[in-house]
């Protein structure tokens, strides 16, 4: 086959990729930004160019810093959480202990249900009166307490979901990484005269490193890309205590339908994930470093 | 002694875990009044399955759910092997800067452009439908990305020797490629099924009527009713839409985990 056929060749072979690729991830990205320096179109008022408005309105938008700091705090409480939990949990399960194929299961369960469906069960845990929830701290004589509709405390519950949720997950990715740990390690260093702690913490964790950032980045995207249990559990109520970026996105494009505002919120939500690829891309060079 | 700890602890987190799980269970198949009373001798029941299954026209999103899983990951398996194939055996120019730019879709997901994505799909007029719900997630980045890595290790003497007997790119493709990938395949498959078989936020807003929601959008009818939730019912209905994943997984449960594993491993 001549160069050029096999030029032609393989771009015809990304064409259908590419095309659709372009229409919905680069497409909307660059439109996004576009759109944001217009005002909303109006049956009545079509849409006109009004520079850095809808960044000034975002600016002041006190619903805005609200969601951008309750998403930092939900991912600064869930990610080192369910990390943390998930590598104890690959440790657990990637042992020798009783039934740790029952334990497996309990731990992945989550993943493969819609948040959706578990956000369902997780709201009667946490009703006020007759929930779960209260019905253990009644037994213990503690006062009611409405847990999704006080602002002290919705956040905090739905992030209890998130890490239920997720946990499971990155368990996986640390379970496939400690199955490439060369036992030849563990014996040396028992011979050593190394204590389990020691081993888990000069042996096991470094070589977790590169999982750990993977899993890093993947739990940052999770943690601004997923608000399915706000639709259920809170509507970012109360008073926008659990409003997060992309719920409150949600709201201004398919509840208030002010499209060009939504799309400036839209762009700082870009700006976030492109800061998580840095991290990522650094990450990668790092690794490959490590070969 | 730490041993027995351990595994103690081990235990209570795992029960921790699946105590949602088991309530729902237990709550779905019980009469409403022991949802939140637990006696031994609470009767059996399957009304609370009946009356969701009444409430909302769930076989019709069950249709729907699978048309569009469906439909999906057919696009998705065909695109991904295509543009897999060029990354891994073709040099082309703009090579590397097109799969940079397919990675950027690793970042920037379909899930965080919804505003655009909505109204490109009303400009093409298919708003409301399974290919709406579909069309952003057919090219998958993440699909490129495994595939390409699994094709890449396929020993090129295969691919020569093929040529050499008169077959052509996409009979090489194949014949020679395709059947070595299959353990991705499968890994692939069940990621994709289960992410959008789960999706919600999308569907959500691109549809509008009974004609294309999925499961995931029929669920929320019982949540949003404010007053007098029943419980019993909720739980049955969330089982319901979850139970061909939860039967699938617990079936094929070591090949849900390695897929996973598979999957992961970048």
């Amino acid at each position: 086959m001549n160069r050029t056929a096999s030029q032609v060749h393989g771009w015809l072979l990304l064409l259908p990729a590419a095309v659709l690729l372009a229409a919905f991830t680069h497409y909307p990205a660059v439109a996004t930004l576009w759109h944001s320096f217009f005002s909303t179109p109006k049956p009545a008022r079509p849409a006109a160019f009004i520079g850095l408005e809808n960044y000034r309105t975002l600016f002041d938008d006190p619903v805005f810093w609200q969601s951008l700091s309750n998403n930092f705090w939900f991912a600064l409480g869930t990610i080192p959480v369910s990390i943390g939990l998930a590598l104890l949990m690959a440790v657990w399960v990637n042992g020798k202990l009783r039934g740790r194929a029952f334990l497996r299961l309990a731990f992945f369960t989550p993943t493969v249900l819609p948040m959706i469906a578990v956000a369902n069960i997780w709201l009667f845990f946490y009703t006020p009166q007759y929930g779960l929830l209260e019905q253990i701290t009644g037994a213990f004589g503690l006062p009611n307490h409405n847990w999704l509709g006080s602002q002290s405390t919705a956040l905090g519950c739905l992030m209890v979901v998130a890490v239920w949720k997720e946990a499971g997950f990155f368990m996986i990715f640390y379970l496939a990484a400690l199955q490439s740990v060369s036992p030849t390690l563990y014996e040396a260093a028992r011979i050593e005269g190394a204590g389990p702690w020691t081993m888990f913490r000069r042996i096991t964790f470094p070589l977790l490193m590169p999982t750990t950032l993977f899993v890093l980045v993947n739990a940052m995207i999770n943690s601004f890309r997923l608000v399915d249990h706000i639709v259920v559990m809170t509507r970012g109520g109360p008073d926008n205590a659990t409003s997060l970026l992309l719920y409150y996105i949600y709201e201004v494009g398919f509840k208030f339908w002010d499209s060009s505002y939504a799309a400036a919120l839209t762009m700082v939500l870009l700006l976030i994930l492109a800061a998580a690829a840095v991290v990522q891309f650094g990450f990668l060079e790092r690794r490959i470093h490590y070969r | 002694m730490t041993r027995t700890l351990e595994t103690a602890g081990a235990w209570l987190l795992g029960l921790l875990w699946i105590l949602p799980l088991a309530y729902a269970f237990w709550a779905a198949f019980h009469p409403s009044e022991f949802s939140t009373h637990f006696a031994l001798t609470a009767p059996l029941t399957l009304g609370n399955f009946e009356t969701a299954w009444n409430a909302a026209p769930f076989a019709r999103y069950f249709v729907n759910t699978m048309a569009m899983v469906t439909m999906i990951l057919a696009a998705q398996l065909v695109l991904c092997t295509l543009a897999a194939y060029a990354f891994a055996r073709y040099e082309f120019p703009g090579r590397d800067i097109a799969f940079a730019l397919v990675l950027v879709q690793l970042m920037v997901m379909p899930d965080v452009l919804i505003v655009e994505n909505y109204s490109t799909m009303s400009r093409l007029g298919i708003l409301d439908s399974t290919l709406a719900i579909g069309l952003p997630y057919m090219a998958s980045a993440f699909g490129v990305f495994l595939m390409r890595q699994t094709f890449k290790q396929v020993p090129r003497e295969l691919d020569d020797a093929a040529r050499v007997e008169g077959a052509s790119a996409l009979q090489v493709l194949w014949k020679v490629y395709v059947p070595l990938a299959v353990p991705t395949y499968i890994a692939y498959s069940l990621v994709s099924i289960s992410f959008h078989w789960n999706n919600f936020l999308w569907p959500i807003i691109v549809t509008n009527t009974v004609n294309a929601r999925p499961l995931t959008v029929g669920l929320q009818v019982f949540s949003s009713t404010d007053q007098g939730i029943d419980w019993s019912v909720v739980c049955a209905a969330t089982l319901m839409t979850s139970a061909p994943l939860l039967v699938a997984f617990l079936l094929f449960q070591r090949q849900f985990v390695q897929s996973f594993m598979r999957a992961g491993i970048r």
